[in-house]
């Protein structure tokens, strides 16, 4: 956010700036008062230590995931767990899935060992278009590295338009992670949390 | 009351408490060898220039893992160039930092008087004027700035590339870095060989055909092609090859990390 809000407005292409027109502005002031924010004051600037964070950050990114999926690739968690089989992928299942999402019913106790169908669906989508999606975005705003692989950005429109899409696969992820909590909530923070972190399930125990 | 479990427990379903003392072992020797090659990495990244200056601190991995990767990926690769339609118009010149009273004395002189002084590990440690600077065969090259707030401009730029100036002064072969200075006293940047001999990075002396103008660091700016805007400082008057950046300011390379900002910004 620190770095959005130092030039919080968005353009497609090449280039843009004080004197270009916009894709959009976000409606708040700015950080730096280079921009004409039409606010009267600027916001405090946090850009330098945001930007260390962001870098090392993103490594970090890279590293577990790329640990993730090989590991996911070979102890067969991508084929058992995350690729809806066939019987997942009728109709029928699919909108028995998205109606039970609707009435919030909570997991069946089968389903806490499994994922179901439209999750396994969103975590694909997370991890093989997001993720990947928001490092190429990334790089693509590089000047050194689109140095080295001009497609990069030139597929993408411009370095301007490869900030803008970066800006909203981050919100998909936000969004993501904030709906991803939200239903771990439901389904019981204690036990779930438990199952993420060290990849057990415990058996869920009745009359208690 | 009875505890009847819902379903038959598979084996996978095994309670946490059952990490196998194998499984610990393992794992303690993994990452044994994992801390032990990273020392060995360090030592081997040191050895070959992989290090920048501020890989201190917190973010210092993050900052050494980029500049390494991106010395390894992208040392000897052009940077962008655009057509001459795609030259963002009208020029962008963005914030000045105030003007102090040594440009403004030089400005009121045409920049006439206008130095540029070359030193450290130099056969020849020189002074050029502009017109010595002007004399040497010049280059343009369609680039983009982009800074590091979010905005981006097209221009092309006119100068003699830095290459040619430190030959002319024969750089000592030790050499590791250039250290530039502004007129301003706050600014101050410095690059590695492989981007001072860079074919792109320029002494900029002029923009779109004409002279550059004050606003975009006229009458002298050191033009970094494949870093952020911030590396290429406006109103240069002085520079000096090292094999230490120890020696300057806090030791960190440069004005920015000083500032809070990465000394290496090919991001």
């Amino acid at each position: 956010m620190e770095i959005v809000i130092s030039h919080p407005r968005f353009y497609w292409g090449e280039t843009g700036n004080d004197l270009t027109p916009t894709l959009f502005k976000l409606p708040i002031p700015a950080s730096r008062n280079l921009v004409q924010s039409g606010y009267g004051y600027v916001l405090p600037d946090q850009n330098g230590w945001s930007r260390y964070l962001h870098f090392q950050s993103a490594w970090l990114l890279v590293f577990t995931g790329l640990l993730y999926v090989a590991f996911s690739l070979l102890n067969g968690h991508l084929r058992k767990d995350l690729l809806p089989d066939g019987a997942d992928l009728s109709w029928r299942a699919f909108s028995k899935s998205i109606a039970s999402h609707l009435r919030f019913e909570r997991p069946s106790a089968a389903e806490a060992l499994s994922y179901n169908m439209l999750q396994r669906l969103s975590y694909l989508f997370v991890i093989f278009i997001l993720f990947p999606f928001v490092i190429w975005t990334g790089l693509a705003m590089s000047p050194a590295f689109v140095s080295a692989v001009p497609a990069a950005v030139n597929v993408l429109g411009g370095q301007q338009s490869a900030r803008t899409l970066h800006f909203f696969v981050s919100l998909a992820l936000v969004l993501f992670l904030l709906v991803h909590v939200g239903m771990v909530w439901f389904a019981g923070f204690k036990s779930r949390m438990w199952a993420m972190i060290t990849g057990r399930a415990a058996v869920p125990k009745e009359g208690a | 009351m009875s505890e009847t479990s819902t379903r038959e427990p598979s084996p996978r379903d095994l309670s946490p408490r059952t990490l196998s003392r194998r499984k610990l072992i393992t794992t303690g020797l993994a990452a044994t060898a994992g801390v032990a090659g990273l020392g060995v990495a360090a030592r081997i990244a040191q050895r070959y220039g992989l290090i920048p200056p501020d890989h201190g601190g917190f973010y210092g991995l993050g900052e050494t893992l980029t500049y390494a990767s991106q010395r390894l990926l992208t040392r000897h690769s052009l940077a962008r160039e655009f057509s001459r339609s795609q030259i963002s118009q009208p020029p962008f010149p963005n914030e000045m930092p105030p003007l102090n009273d040594a440009f403004k004395s030089l400005q009121a002189g045409g920049f006439a008087d206008w130095r540029l002084s070359v030193s450290g590990m130099v056969a020849r440690p020189s002074s050029f004027s502009l017109a010595q600077l002007k004399s040497y065969p010049s280059r343009s090259q369609i680039t983009m700035v982009q800074c590091e707030e979010g905005w981006s401009y097209i221009a092309e730029w006119i100068g003699v590339p830095l290459s040619q100036v430190l030959q002319a002064v024969e750089v000592h072969p030790q050499a590791k870095y250039v250290v530039y200075f502004s007129i301003d006293p706050d600014w101050w940047e410095s690059i590695d060989m492989a981007d001072a001999l860079h074919p792109q990075t320029f002494l900029t002396y002029g923009m779109n055909g004409g002279e550059l103008p004050v606003g975009n660091g006229g009458p002298l700016r050191l033009r970094v092609a494949r870093q952020l805007g911030y590396k290429s400082v406006k109103f240069i008057t002085h520079l000096t090859v090292t094999d230490n950046l120890k020696t300057f300011g806090k030791g960190l390379g440069s004005s920015a990390p000083e500032g809070g900002y990465a000394w290496y910004a090919g991001i």
